[in-house]
């Protein structure tokens, strides 16, 4: 069974489309990307899929579960977890206190015991610590524990994005360009822990602008254009398609793209 | 390895020491009159901080729900002859009660409209504490039963001192307890980002609702204080004023920073006092200050005052 499916979903802000009939399926333990324009809709369907913004136009499943028009908060329960394309990071939290947020979900909400500081919730401080440090080192971000989020780097701040989300322990993961405004080593590093975290079994749902990242550690990809699903395949399969080459350099670039030999 | 103390156990030293040292050498009751009312004033603005600087919602009806506690301390006793501590822990829930009820719809607003709401319950509430005169004594307000414990009657100003000096050192490690708590971790998160909070499971209503009831709380107690203290409450605990007092304390401190309340509170309780041999000039002189403390000391006294020091420490 595939651990997301998405069947017929659309949107539409003010009579304008942002997505139409977009249906697809994500298999559980993959790298699935999703590529397109921009414009295309691909943060919009994020919005959508992890709850952000309702529409009737269509159902989600995670896991088998409809979860159509169910809350974010109710979504991360169910181990779904994202990063934003613009960074929403808790700026005036440190980084370990970022990365703790992540375990929310994991956590006791007894106000009584917080506000006393009982032996259970400083037990649980004491966990919570230490899974959201060993997030922050699987990302390379343990060093600055202390430090604020808001100033850090660009790139560190992407790289906390991703282990917050970890520290939730996902089942599914979606990633929303985590590797724009990055330099070559920076990719290359994000490159590797995408890798590493689908090894560990979480599935990753990728938007990613970087095609030589994508199509390097994508099982599949999906290219959405206006909305729509364009198409979607292997890697080797997308790369070739000459429409998905047209939607993003125009007809004619295409024509001699295709006709090329040095290109196939 | 070297003794490294957590920012949250400094705050609590720092707090201690500043009821405990002025408390072994003020002069005279007058000055032990104006340190409780410090504390008093302190408690009140820590929970309209845990709200507005920790949270990020605004309240220009705080010191409604610091009437709510006097009012419930003064009445109780003279209406229905309850003991006055329990009429304090009974003002006390109410508070908490009206804060939960009106506390959902209200939260959904933000920023301006937030404010504005608030405004209104503040007014709402004074405006009853003037109408009900068989109640409340109206406009003129009414007399506080003196509260008694084991038989010894609380009425000296170095008592009050002390207790609700007691009660702020409870208030700041109740608040710093909770700030490092998943608790206080939800309120700083849906200050920064609403939408990342949610998407990590937090229940962003839920986490409103609490620190708006923590906060009525906070201001209930030290009304309740304020009434067994000073044995007379008028409708001007409760006013428009009074609520800006609150926000002018929690800003001038610092938002977010406990000890910035204290601060805060502090300068405008003694400012006024100390302004006095300014005569007609005093409220000019006061403002100017405020003016001045809010361009050089951005972001409130306590921050302002640490981001220079770190700057000059850090080369
Ligand atoms: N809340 C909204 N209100 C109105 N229009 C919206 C909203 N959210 C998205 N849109 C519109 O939907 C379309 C798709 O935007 P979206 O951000 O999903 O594109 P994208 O594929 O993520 O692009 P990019 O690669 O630049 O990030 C755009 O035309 C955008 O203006
Ligand atoms: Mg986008």
């Amino acid at each position: 069974m595939s651990i997301l499916a998405v069947d017929g979903l659309g949107i539409a802000f003010g009579g304008i489309r942002a997505l139409d009939a977009v249906s697809f399926a994500v298999p559980r333990g993959m790298i699935f990307s999703i590529i397109g324009p921009n414009g295309a809709g691909k943060t919009t369907l994020f919005n959508v899929i992890s709850g952000i913004y309702r529409t009737t136009d269509g159902t989600l499943a995670v896991d088998g579960l409809d979860v159509t028009g169910l809350r974010p908060a109710t979504l991360a329960s169910l181990g779904l977890s994202r990063t934003f394309q613009n960074l929403q990071l808790f700026t005036r939290m440190t980084v370990l206190e970022n990365a703790m947020t992540g375990r929310h979900r994991h956590e006791s909400r007894a106000i009584l015991g917080h506000l006393v500081r009982s032996p259970a919730t400083r037990a649980q401080e004491r966990r919570s610590r230490e899974l959201a440090m060993a997030c922050l080192a699987r990302v390379g971000l343990d060093g600055e524990a202390g430090r604020l989020a808001g100033a850090l780097p660009y790139g560190a701040m992407k790289r906390l994005e991703i282990a917050r989300a970890l520290a939730t322990e996902p089942r599914l993961l979606l990633l929303d360009e985590p590797a724009a405004g990055c330099n070559a080593a920076e990719t290359e590093e994000i490159d590797r822990l995408l890798v590493d975290i689908a090894a560990s079994g979480i599935t990753i749902v990728l938007i990613e602008h970087d095609m030589k990242l994508v199509m390097g550690i994508s099982h599949r990809v999906l290219v959405l254009v206006e909305g729509r699903v364009l198409t979607e395949g292997e890697p080797h399969e997308v790369a070739r398609d000459p429409r998905v080459i047209e939607a993003y350099l125009g007809r004619d670039a295409a024509h001699r793209l295709v006709e090329a030999p040095s290109y196939a | 390895m070297a003794l490294k103390l957590s920012p949250a156990v400094l705050i609590l030293i720092a707090t201690v020491l500043i009821v405990v040292l002025p408390g072994l050498v003020l002069p005279s009751p007058y000055y032990y009159r104006v340190g409780a009312l410090v504390f008093i004033s302190a408690l009140a603005v820590i929970g309209l901080n845990l709200l507005m600087g920790y949270a990020g919602q605004v309240s220009l009806g705080h010191a409604g729900f610091f009437a709510i506690g006097a009012y419930g301390t003064a009445i109780l006793p003279a209406q229905l002859g309850w003991p006055p501590l329990l009429a304090a822990a009974t003002g006390v829930v109410l508070a908490a009660a009206l804060a939960f009820a009106i506390g959902r719809p209200i939260l959904r607003l933000r920023g301006q409209h937030l404010a504005v709401a608030t405004l209104g319950i503040g007014m709402l509430i004074t405006m009853v504490l003037n109408a009900e005169v068989a109640i409340t004594g109206g406009p003129d307000g009414m007399a506080v039963a003196r509260a008694t414990v084991f038989g010894f009657k609380l009425r000296a100003p170095e008592t009050w001192y002390w207790i609700s000096g007691g009660l702020l050192i409870l208030g700041v490690v109740a608040a710093l307890n909770l700030l490092n708590s998943p608790t206080g971790r939800a309120l700083r998160a849906l200050h920064d980002s609403e939408v990342a909070a949610e998407v990590l499971g937090i229940d962003v209503t839920r986490y409103k609702l609490v620190v708006f009831v923590a906060a009525s709380v906070y201001a209930a107690v030290a009304g309740a204080a304020l009434a067994l203290f000073s044995g007379h409450v008028t409708p001007d605990v409760g006013s428009f004023l009074r609520s800006v007092e609150f926000v002018t304390m929690a800003v001038i401190g610092g938002l977010g920073s406990i000890l910035g309340s204290i601060v805060g509170a502090a300068v405008l309780v003694i400012l006024p006092q100390v302004l006095t041999v300014f005569q007609e000039y005093e409220t000019l002189v006061l403002g100017v200050m405020i003016i001045l403390f809010m361009i050089f000391l951005r972001g409130g006294i306590v921050p302002g005052l640490a981001a220079r020091l770190t700057a000059r420490l850090t080369p």
